[in-house]
């Protein structure tokens, strides 16, 4: 069965800062909303209450990284992209300064309504000159992304789980900066998802692959730089078509940034973009927006089929039958 | 520097000219009586355009040196309003911070002596066009400074159009919550801005009451008294409030000719050939008033 850990970032966000006396915490009225509190609690001198004021918070970040200090800023990720995009564009970005923006809410993950749900925060921070994108997927990718971030010399987008969060790839297997997990092979259809996303594809995944239908299937955590050969590698080996699904716009996202490296690459395959089509969610729970903007395991089948040119056979009850446990990458795996 | 910036301002047909006339002597004044600097460590005449920062650019820098290197003891100065970059340069010439030929390369191509000033350009930190923003990051430098025990000061020269913008009240708000006496804002209050004069575009006033309520320490005095402008700055850093001088200004100080322009005096531009040749004649009166004076 699938792990579930409460709260992974809280806890760690403590440990790993312990011995990095640099790492600062920067917030926005959100503190334990962002899960910052106990970072809050544990080291109140490296903890700074800016309130709700973020094109204030952003230059405040910018000016302690000039002096060498690392500002890990917790917000929700509307907040920390879209209302200061200037701010951290120009006080933050253009002088490639180490500042993290921790963002929270992906997507469709909160009941917030169209305010509180990032939907074009991975396409808003790709445009900007220097910014690394990270986004985690499960458990493992919350913890190991600050070691990712850490490491880059320039400033940083992640985009961040809270609460309830599945282990979906073994603890030994941190995320890596521009590596996708290379989750199974196959030659017919290509499935590239990120963020929550990867969860439903999995469960997808495991029926189409019942039907016979062998699919290669990828999870990206580094949306920007956007370079790792095994993507084109999977691009190109593929018989059907290509699918990519995340949690965010169509357009500026994961899909967007499939579709260029297709065409740079005059990779002539069909590529079906899984997201919201340019369109705003809405206030409502997790399971029923997935479905209602076709982000579930579901869409994945139906996307599938389409591809395909036929009924698979699939419905509900088949996906809800698939049991999920931690997921190895494919080529770790071959090698045992 | 007002002689400067209007020789520019007539070879470049246009230019900041009236921010030259209402900011002269406070800058000045932050330079000679107030910061407590290092001696430049940057060329006299600036380097060109070594490319945008980047992890693949190790050869970009700021243009901090020309104020000195970095010291726990030393001030530091944040410059806000870059479209006055023109009189910032003119200053350092005169300070010898810049040579007599450091504006050469004034608004030409490949150049980091721009027209509208860069954190490249000589005198500038941080990236600030984009108006009021430079104070929020002047106030996590002074932040940083106060975490690492530093007694140096952080300057930091805005204009009064930048309290139009929100950011400029956030980054008070911030200040003053964290106590951060550590930072003195010179505000060069020449009430006039790019559609025209303040009060007609949006008033910020009462703005001395304004940053009073923001938990501000306020000075309000006449900008063109040297005097007055240096004895505000007494005591700043001893304390736990932000200092905010409110410098009133006369954006035609010193180039009365300017006045017909009015009120559109944020970048001047010469409508006659007429017009051209009275700034010209002006130009040369100033000029042999000041040699006559360095002779006497």
């Amino acid at each position: 069965m699938i792990e579930t850990l409460t709260r992974p970032h809280r806890e760690h966000m403590v440990r790993w800062a312990e011995r990095r006396p640099e790492v600062l915490v920067l917030s926005a009225d959100l503190t334990a909303s962002c899960e910052a509190d106990a970072f809050r609690d544990a080291y109140p001198e490296r903890f700074f209450s800016l309130g709700m004021a973020e094109q204030n918070m952003m230059g405040f970040a910018a000016g302690l990284a000039r002096e060498g200090f690392f500002p890990y800023v917790h917000s929700f990720a509307v907040f920390v992209t879209r209302r200061p995009f200037d701010q951290v564009a120009m006080a933050i970005a253009y002088p490639n300064l180490p500042v993290r923006l921790v963002g929270f809410l992906p997507g469709l993950t909160t009941t917030g309504g169209v305010t509180h749900q990032a939907i074009d925060d991975v396409g808003l921070m790709r445009l900007i000159p220097n910014m690394t994108v990270l986004e985690a997927g499960d458990a493992t990718e919350v913890i190991s992304v600050l070691d990712v971030a850490h490491a880059v010399d320039g400033p940083v987008y992640i985009r961040q789980l809270r609460g309830e969060v599945p282990r979906l790839f073994p603890k030994a297997e941190p995320m890596q900066l521009g590596r996708a997990r290379l989750l199974t092979k196959g030659g017919d259809l290509c499935v590239i998802s990120s963020g929550i996303c990867t969860e439903e594809a999995i469960r997808a995944i495991a029926a189409l692959r019942a039907r016979g239908m062998s699919v290669r299937h990828l999870h990206v955590s580094t949306l920007k730089p956007f370079d790792d050969p095994k993507v084109l590698e999977a691009l190109c080996a593929v018989r059907l078509g290509v699918v990519t699904m995340e949690n965010h716009s169509i357009i500026g996202g994961l899909g967007a940034a499939v579709a260029e490296l297709m065409a740079a690459h005059g990779i002539g395959r069909q590529l079906v973009r899984l997201g919201l089509q340019d369109t705003y969610g809405h206030g409502a729970s997790r399971p029923y927006l997935l479905r209602e903007y076709g982000l579930d395991a579901l869409a994945l089948v139906r996307a599938a089929e389409g591809l395909a040119g036929e009924p698979l056979g699939i419905d509900d009850s088949d996906l809800a039958a698939v049991r999920l446990g931690t997921v190895a990458a494919a080529e770790k795996t071959e090698d045992l | 520097m007002r002689r400067r910036v209007l020789a520019y301002t007539l070879k470049n047909k246009g230019g900041y000219l009236s921010q030259a006339c209402s900011s002269a002597e406070i800058l000045a004044t932050l330079y000679l009586r107030v910061m407590r600097l290092g001696a430049s460590a940057a060329p006299l005449v600036p380097r060109s355009f070594a490319g945008v920062p980047g992890p693949a650019n190790p050869r970009a820098v700021t243009g901090a040196a020309y104020n000195g290197p970095r010291a726990p003891a030393l001030d530091r100065f944040i410059f806000s309003p870059v479209h006055y970059a023109l009189v910032l340069y003119a200053l350092l010439i005169e300070l010898g911070r810049l040579g007599p030929n450091g504006l050469d390369a004034f608004n030409q191509d490949g150049s980091t002596v721009e027209l509208i000033g860069a954190e490249h350009s000589p005198g500038h930190e941080v990236t600030a066009g984009s108006l009021g923003q430079a104070l929020s990051q002047a106030g996590g430098i002074a932040l940083a400074r106060r975490l690492r025990g530093e007694t140096g000061r952080v300057w930091v020269f805005m204009s009064d159009g930048e309290f139009q913008e929100g950011q400029t009240w956030e980054a008070f708000a911030a200040l003053a919550h964290h106590r951060l006496g550590n930072l003195g804002v010179y505000i060069d209050a020449n009430a006039q801005q790019c559609d025209g004069a303040m009060p007609d575009v949006m008033t910020i006033e009462p703005l001395a009451a304004r940053l009073r309520a923001f938990g501000a320490q306020v000075h309000e005095v006449d900008g063109h008294d040297s005097d007055a402008l240096a004895a505000a700055a007494d005591g700043c850093g001893t304390g736990d409030r932000p200092l905010a001088i409110i410098a009133r200004t006369d954006p035609c100080r010193g180039i009365e000719l300017m006045r017909e322009q009015a009120p559109k005096l944020h970048y001047v531009r010469f409508k006659s050939d007429a017009e051209v040749r009275a700034f010209e004649d002006l130009l040369a009166r100033m000029s042999a008033a000041a040699h006559a004076e360095v002779g006497a």
